[in-house]
């Protein structure tokens, strides 16, 4: 079996996994006033300041979630609520095309039912914001502005964002910018303090750390309403009990996954670009999406002309081969991903796309599979897509 | 073989794909989105459609081991199913969505896709036989046999077949899926057309073709008895429903013994004017065997779950005869006349046609 799909979830490291059985085991309410909620409570500060200090962050501005989603919705909902609450002209979200759904999809809530307006920031041919475009959009609309939202990297076709330009931007404005960085963070580096950003996501699961345990690093100086009311926990902004094992187990992940990051991203870059070496020669017709150089150094995306990206996979997974088509929506129906409809794709091209995404058990053998079964699958797809039906 | 099983969410399908496993088949579950809007949450199941149903089914294959993908048929089935109801019932006919559905799109573009990407067969619930002999016939179960709504199929898409159910009741289904921990077991059967989630098909006809008041006749007497809202609402047969201003001078019910959408007009008689002997039908598909040259004695059935009558049938070209040897009431345009020969070990689907009149 060939697992190229770490940008879905990668593997738990080991000392991630370990410190997540040996913490689960103790018990303990870190907001319990006795010695074991007191030990729960340790775990938990100490992770925060591993995190911390992994991210260029103070331990303050750490905030533990459930996750990515839950992250990306208390920034994007939580400051827009603070920002309107505190000045109720404050209503546009600036947002780019090429977001993940948990960013897109909490901005489109926030117009449909919070009475938001939605500026959206194109993306160019590679999937690349510009920041002349953001400075344009504030110029225009900045005394409206109650947050900027965009992603570090791009979790399907990989592009890496200029993060700190566009930040500088909005800071002009003194509009808080929040960036999703999920497939950042352990693949390009990722200082908080020195990217100037306000906001920004962080996950275990995508790092070697647990699914279900993330954060948001919420500087602090910026207000953001709770979506979660209840304990008082995390700065009153996230209550809920905290899962020391998994934030003990995420910390674990954080500081490995940024410590290795510079090794670990130049062979990961290395396989990675012997697998788009080897697609290409194998399907000499494919398009490589995304930006060819600034890119997730474990992400490769392609369009298979004539294919269509869902029977590729089924014929990829059926010999062991496991990648990504890019979004789904939850009936499992394969939609054309918007991420390549903003780049300016058709809708076939959209939908003739594939993901390949290396990780840390990433090896050649896996690359060697894939090459093995592409040219048939290819093959197969197209014969199966068969004369176009118009849509 | 490698095999792909064609699973709704219900307990036929999920059953039929185990069997498959159990003989030996390299399974695939594909679960077919074919609403456009498939968030539409209800409980109960009516048809193949709501994302639970898509849920049922991908639990069914995580529980027999088999990979599971959901294919988007929306398109085709809206173009080749629904807007063809429409388009039939507005010319006056009433047609057999489910038998469009298998010829058009589980049979075609479903097994056409599943033979490009390398599989030899699809697997579906239907409960029908289909043996080595390479025969359609009746199910088992009398009251679930579908063989009516597989009649369509030409030989080479029943080569592609496989229908593991045709030997088992629905009972006996039911305790299978039980039996192997298929949450299914006791989802309720769906029933009616999948895609009117209310059941009310006058009212979804009435959205997409308008009101389009007419007359409703009586065929004995000439005279206009009644209004009508469109003539495509009425169905050959139909009784309920006619909303008629006086009632027969004799006093017995009427029914609708034809459309004509020409006129928009509804004629309505008394009940043994609907008494047909001749069928006349068109595109024959012939399957269970020789096509016949010159008249043949058999079987016919005339719509889902109707009776079944002797009858000679004739095959000439594309065109479809048949003369019934007891008259039948309530034939409408647009259904399948089903031929059949009976047979002890299942009654064999000889052959199918649309109805014209």
């Amino acid at each position: 079996m060939a697992y190229l799909d770490h940008a879905a979830t990668t593997p738990m490291l080991d000392e991630a996994l370990e410190a997540y059985v040996a913490t689960a085991r103790e018990v303990g309410n870190a907001s319990s006033l006795h010695a074991s909620g007191r030990r729960a409570r340790r775990r938990v500060e100490e992770s925060r300041e591993r995190v911390a200090a992994a991210l260029g962050a103070r331990p303050s501005e750490v905030i533990f979630t459930g996750g990515g989603t839950e992250s990306d919705n208390l920034a994007v909902k939580g400051i827009f609520w603070a920002r309107r609450d505190a000045d109720a002209m404050r209503r546009r979200v600036i947002s780019s095309a090429v977001e993940h759904h948990a960013v897109l999809d909490a901005v489109d809530w926030l117009e449909r039912h919070e009475g938001a307006e939605v500026g959206r920031l194109p993306a160019d041919g590679v999937g690349r914001l510009h920041p002349d475009a953001l400075r344009a959009e504030l110029a225009e609309h900045g005394d409206r502005a109650a947050v900027v939202t965009a992603m570090w990297a791009n979790n399907e076709v990989g592009t890496v964002q200029r993060i700190g330009e566009l930040a500088a931007v909005a800071a002009e404005y003194g509009v808080p910018f929040h960036t999703d960085a999920i497939q950042a963070v352990g693949q390009v580096p990722v200082d908080f303090a020195a990217s100037g950003v306000a906001a920004l996501t962080v996950t275990g699961h995508k790092l070697g750390g647990p699914v279900g345990v993330g954060a948001l690093l919420l500087g602090r100086d910026v207000a953001a309403v709770p979506l979660l009311h209840g304990g008082g926990q995390e700065r009153d902004v996230r209550s809920g009990t905290l899962d020391a094992a998994g934030i003990v187990a995420f910390a674990v992940a954080v500081e490995a996954a940024v410590k290795g990051q510079q090794e670990y991203a130049t062979g990961l870059a290395a396989l990675r670009d012997d697998l788009v070496r080897r697609v290409r020669q194998a399907v000499p017709e494919v398009v490589f999406n995304g930006d060819p150089t600034d890119r997730l150094p474990g992400n490769a995306h392609f369009s298979f002309p004539g294919c269509e990206g869902d029977a590729l996979l089924l014929l990829l997974d059926a010999q062991g081969i496991a990648c990504s088509t890019g979004s789904a929506c939850s009936a499992g129906v394969a939609q054309p991903s918007h991420v390549l409809l903003a780049m300016g794709a058709d809708d076939d091209r959209a939908r003739s796309s594939l993901r390949f995404s290396l990780g840390h058990t990433s090896t050649t053998a896996d690359v060697d599979a894939l090459i093995a079964a592409l040219p048939g699958a290819v093959e197969r797809a197209r014969r199966a897509a068969g004369p176009r039906t118009p849509r | 073989m490698r095999v792909l099983a064609a699973m709704s969410g219900g307990v036929d399908s999920a059953v039929a794909a185990a069997r498959a496993v159990q003989a030996g088949h390299d399974v695939t579950g594909v679960h077919l989105a074919l609403a456009r809007n498939p968030q539409t949450y209800r409980t109960g199941a009516r048809g193949c459609c709501t994302l639970e149903d898509s849920r049922d089914a991908r639990r069914a294959a995580d529980v027999l081991g088999i990979p599971f993908y959901v294919w988007d048929m929306a398109d085709r089935f809206h173009a080749d199913v629904v807007d063809d109801f429409v388009a039939e019932y507005a010319a006056g006919r009433t047609p057999n969505p489910c038998l469009r559905c298998n010829e058009k799109i589980k049979f075609a573009a479903v097994l056409d896709r599943a033979v490009a990407l390398g599989f030899d067969a699809v697997v579906t619930g239907h409960h029908a036989r289909l043996g080595a002999d390479g025969l359609l016939r009746r199910s088992v179960d009398a009251a679930k046999d579908q063989s009516y709504v597989l009649a369509v199929l030409t030989r080479e898409q029943l080569d592609r077949s496989i229908f593991p159910l045709g030997d088992s009741t629905k009972a006996q289904v039911r305790q299978e899926a039980a039996d192997r921990g298929l949450a299914v077991a006791d989802k309720p059967d769906s029933h009616d057309i999948c895609f009117i989630a209310d059941g009310d098909t006058r009212g979804f006809l009435a959205q997409r073709l308008g009101e389009t008041p007419g007359d409703v006749v009586d065929a004995t007497t000439g005279a206009v008895v009644g209004q009508h809202a469109g003539a495509y609402a009425y169905t050959v047969g139909q009784r309920r429903g006619l909303h008629l201003d006086r009632p027969a001078p004799d006093g017995r019910p009427r029914y609708v013994l034809s459309i004509t959408p020409k006129t928009n007009t509804v004629t309505v008689g008394p009940a043994e004017a609907l008494e047909v002997s001749t069928v006349r039908a068109v595109r024959p598909v012939w399957t269970g065997g020789q096509r016949p040259d010159g008249p043949i004695e058999c079987e016919v059935q005339l719509r889902a779950h109707g009776v079944v009558v002797p009858a000679a049938v004739t095959v000439d070209g594309d065109r479809l005869h048949a003369e019934l040897r007891q008259p039948v009431r309530g034939v409408a345009a647009g259904q399948a006349i089903v031929a059949y020969r009976p047979d002890p070990a299942g009654d064999i689907v000889l052959g199918s046609a649309t109805i014209t009149d």
